[in-house]
């Protein structure tokens, strides 16, 4: 019965796509069936790859016709879930919509396909000395179209900002198959600003079909300082005295111990082992610039209490420096035959009572946790080793997850910096907003798209999925439902 | 001598209000201290002043975020910060001394760093508002990275009141530079400014403001004492004092006729429109200041051709629409919007535009 639909909605869609841009055999189809959160698998009817913004907009006119679900997907890097397929829709994937169209050396600007790589801009403007900001950790991979729809991050966020302050226009098709644009190229905006509801919202709004990024010039120096701490406490407080002290450094990184050692495990970046935790903290500007304030966070670091402050002497022992921190997930990934990346943020003063926290839960779940964290902008994640082949390990595990994010709540933080909810944590996202709330952003969605076939089931929680939800998780002799207003 | 700010909540008294307000059908205008009332259509609902909702609810220097009731005073927020030489980067204007945060806020107004440093929506980080249905919303956060939930917060920037009333806000905060340097070069076209001060943008130089008036082109560098020495010393120009809150503040003699006042908004590289014509630019080119066109409509015709917009800032005739108008498809998606927030439409009716 699906297969025969699958073939008769092939068919519809070949009308207007080539052959083998419609994906139609579950062999072919499985490449398709998760993203970077590979715990959640689904099969869709169909794949899409439409080469242009005349074949998206069939497509989504063929969708609303038929009221088909619709999961738009770059290149599948999401770590919540946010490009998961559903069961009943198809994916709407833009990875062959990949040209860069155009690049504005005097105004430093560049207009790009979703489909195009985050580090591809970079590379494709290097030689006039400019780059695109913003690097998550899988700027190798991950496409624009996707940073748009998570508002990614990277490590250089606290002085350079996320995707929505790297981002000057989009052109977007709505679920109705008609294309808007919101422009900001001129720095302002007529009516409402739609560009921050537009980015990070997860595929639910409408599908990115051309971006306008800003391009920076690249820093004439780069320098990375290292601090070495006998404890994690003394690493956080570090961080907010060189903020204190006027300095915004490009990027300032911590691991604690466990991830300490299966980094240097795993790329020998000479990182001291024994260390309780280490701050890797980078300067960038021009050369003068740099050496004044890297003298000056090396003050505070060792007045901090660091045992030791190591400067890399040259960019290749910055690179090293850096090589530990960046390969933290595959390092941990070396370890353990499972690990799961949690994403919560914190405002950096919670930082020593939050980790003492997930120290005791890692204790009381018999699970291990390593963490790094983004520490300039408070971005925590730790990392809970496990074993899926073990039974009931994955469910420990995800229970021992949403507790850590709820411990970022109750800390004044959130449940996700930089990955998204996606399918991940909608049950978290019923304890961080009210019913009130998520009722605005049930409102929005159906403003941009009134039959909801955009990414459904993903990002905003359901009244009675998060009423299930609270009433499994009563929080210390509560009564069920405290809060809830309704029926 | 440490600032200190009135610590009085009035949520449950604006919120009792707004359902009254609610149930009788009726509309109000949100009003601060008045100081930028001026911007936007002019409106009939009943005045609600909300000024008196204003205090501290949390300032950690070390975290680089502030936390405010809406009414708190802009002027005394800034000294705050700046005891902990701290800032906001988009160098609000104030135009009044009462001037609130909810203000700032609302009409999203922007100083000379907003091409270099950002804009209020790029510092937001989140807000708890009152919407038409009288109840109390919290979106975004105080930490810097958040992306659950759709991002409400931004969306308040510039939205003139017209979703709901703001009640605090979490805007992140900068380190002042230490030290600044206004460098001033003469005979400049308005080309060769856009140009020349564009082609700086691909340098690192630490350009925090620019400004062309009159034939005469003026940088802002913010900094540390190295590199902003280091950037002066390749610029060359002339240093002089220079008061950029002048410019900011309006207070120029440029703005001090009562002719017409239109705000061009242009991409940054776009050539002169308007050659000849009395301008000042800001932005880098993306502001651009134009006095005496009474044709609004040509204006907007000819710049919306280049990618831009134009507002009716000051002083143009009451039947001329402030701001660009928007394509339809555009204008009934944010009414939409507008009705989700607030639904029988009490907020700020027509602000901005004809049902928002």
């Amino acid at each position: 019965m699906s297969e025969l639909r699958r073939q008769q909605l092939a068919v519809r869609f070949r009308e207007f796509l080539p052959e083998d841009n419609v994906i139609d055999q579950r062999t072919s189809l499985a490449t398709y069936e998760c993203d970077g959160l590979s715990a959640y698998r689904e099969q869709p009817l169909l794949v899409l790859l439409p080469e242009d913004t005349a074949q998206v907009r069939q497509v989504m006119r063929l969708c609303r016709e038929l009221r088909l679900p619709v999961v738009g997907r770059g290149a599948g890097t999401s770590l919540s879930g946010g490009a998961l397929p559903h069961a009943d829709g198809v994916v709407l994937s833009l990875a062959k919509m990949n040209r860069i169209l155009e690049v504005d050396e005097l105004a430093r600007t560049a207009v790009v396909e979703p489909g195009v790589r985050n580090l591809a801009i970079s590379e494709a403007v290097v030689a006039k000395g400019l780059y695109y900001a913003p690097d998550p950790s899988s700027q190798i991979a991950c496409s624009i179209g996707g940073n748009v729809a998570e508002n990614a991050g990277g490590v250089h966020c606290l002085k350079y900002g996320l995707t929505l302050h790297n981002i000057l226009a989009l052109k977007v098709v709505g679920a109705d198959g008609e294309m808007f644009e919101i422009d900001q190229r001129s720095l302002h905006t007529d009516g409402y600003d739609l560009m921050p509801l537009l980015i990070g919202s997860e595929g639910m709004l409408g599908i990115v079909v051309e971006v306008t990024v800003k391009l920076l010039p690249i820093p004439r120096c780069a320098r990375v300082v290292m601090g070495v701490f006998d404890s994690v406490e003394k690493a956080g407080d570090s961080v907010a005295a060189i903020i204190a002290e006027g300095i915004i450094p490009a990027g300032i990184e911590m691991m604690d111990n466990p991830a300490i050692r299966a980094a240097e495990d795993f790329v020998h970046a000479n990182y001291p082992i024994e260390a309780e935790a280490i701050l890797i903290c980078e300067l960038d500007g021009t050369e003068q610039e740099v050496s004044a304030q890297i003298e000056r966070v090396e003050r505070v670091l060792r007045a901090g209490g660091a045992i030791e402050t190591r400067l890399a002497k040259d960019e290749a022992e910055r690179l090293l420096f850096w090589s530990g921190r960046k390969a933290a997930f595959p390092a941990v990934g070396r370890i353990s035959p499972d690990y799961y990346c949690i994403d919560g943020t914190i405002p950096r003063k919670s930082l020593a009572a939050v980790l003492a926290e997930v120290r005791r839960l890692s204790e009381q779940y018999g699970l291990p946790v390593a963490n790094v964290f983004h520490a300039g902008d408070g971005n925590l994640h730790p990392l809970i080793l496990y074993d899926a082949n073990i039974e009931g390990e994955l469910e420990r595990t995800e229970e021992l997850g949403s507790k850590i994010l709820k411990l970022c709540i109750h800390h004044g933080g959130t449940i996700t910096g930089e990955h998204g909810v996606g399918i991940e944590k909608l049950g978290e996202m019923c304890v961080q907003f009210s019913d009130a709330e998520r009722n605005q952003f049930h409102a929005l969605r159906e403003c941009f798209d009134p039959l909801k076939i955009l990414n459904p089931g993903k990002a905003i929680p359901t009244l009675a999925r998060c009423a299930e939800h609270n009433a499994m998780h009563v929080r210390g002799g509560e009564l069920p439902f405290p809060e809830l207003e309704r029926f | 001598m440490t600032v200190v700010l009135d610590d009085v909540d009035i949520e449950r008294t604006l919120q009792e209000k707004i359902a009254e307000v609610a149930a009788s059908g009726g509309q109000v205008e949100i009003v601060g201290s008045g100081s930028k009332r001026f911007y936007g259509e002019s409106l009939e609902a009943m005045p609600l002043d909300v000024s008196a909702h204003c205090g501290i609810i949390d300032y950690d220097p070390a975290e680089l975020v502030i936390t405010l009731r809406a009414g708190c005073k802009l002027a005394q927020v800034e000294t705050l910060l700046a005891e902990r030489r701290q800032m906001f980067g988009f160098e609000p204007p104030r135009f009044g001394e009462g001037a609130t945060i909810g203000g700032m806020v609302a009409t999203g107004l922007a100083g000379p760093r907003r091409a270099f440093a950002g804009s209020i929506r790029d510092f937001v980080l989140g807000v708890k508002l009152l919407d038409g249905r009288g109840q109390v919303l919290q979106f975004g956060g105080r930490v810097i990275k958040n992306v659950a939930g759709f991002d409400v917060s931004r969306l308040m920037v510039g939205a003139l009141g017209t979703l709901g009333i703001i009640l605090e806000v979490s805007i992140r905060v900068v380190p002042q530079p230490e030290t600044e340097v206004t460098l001033a070069y003469e005979h400049v076209s308005v080309d060769e400014h856009i140009r020349w001060v564009n082609c700086l943008g691909s340098e690192p130089y630490p350009i925090s403001a620019s400004l062309w008036h009159d034939g005469r082109s003026l940088l802002r560098l913010s900094g540390s004492e190295q590199g902003v020495r280091e950037a002066s010393a390749q610029l060359g120009g002339e240093e002089i004092e220079w008061d950029w809150s002048e410019a900011n503040e309006q207070r120029l003699d440029f703005f001090g006729r009562s002719e017409p006042l239109s705000r061009v908004s242009l991409p940054p590289t776009t050539p002169d429109l308007f050659p000849g014509k009395s301008q000042l630019i800001e932005w880098g080119g993306a502001q651009r200041w134009l006095f005496g066109e009474a044709d609004i409509g040509a204006v907007r015709d000819e710049v919306a051709g280049a990618g831009g917009s134009v507002c009716a800032f000051r002083h143009h005739a009451p039947d001329v629409p402030r701001f660009h108008p928007l394509a339809p498809a555009m204008l009934t998606l944010q009414r939409n919007i507008k009705a989700s927030f607030d639904p029988v439409g009490i907020f700020n009716p027509g602000k901005l535009y004809a049902g928002l």
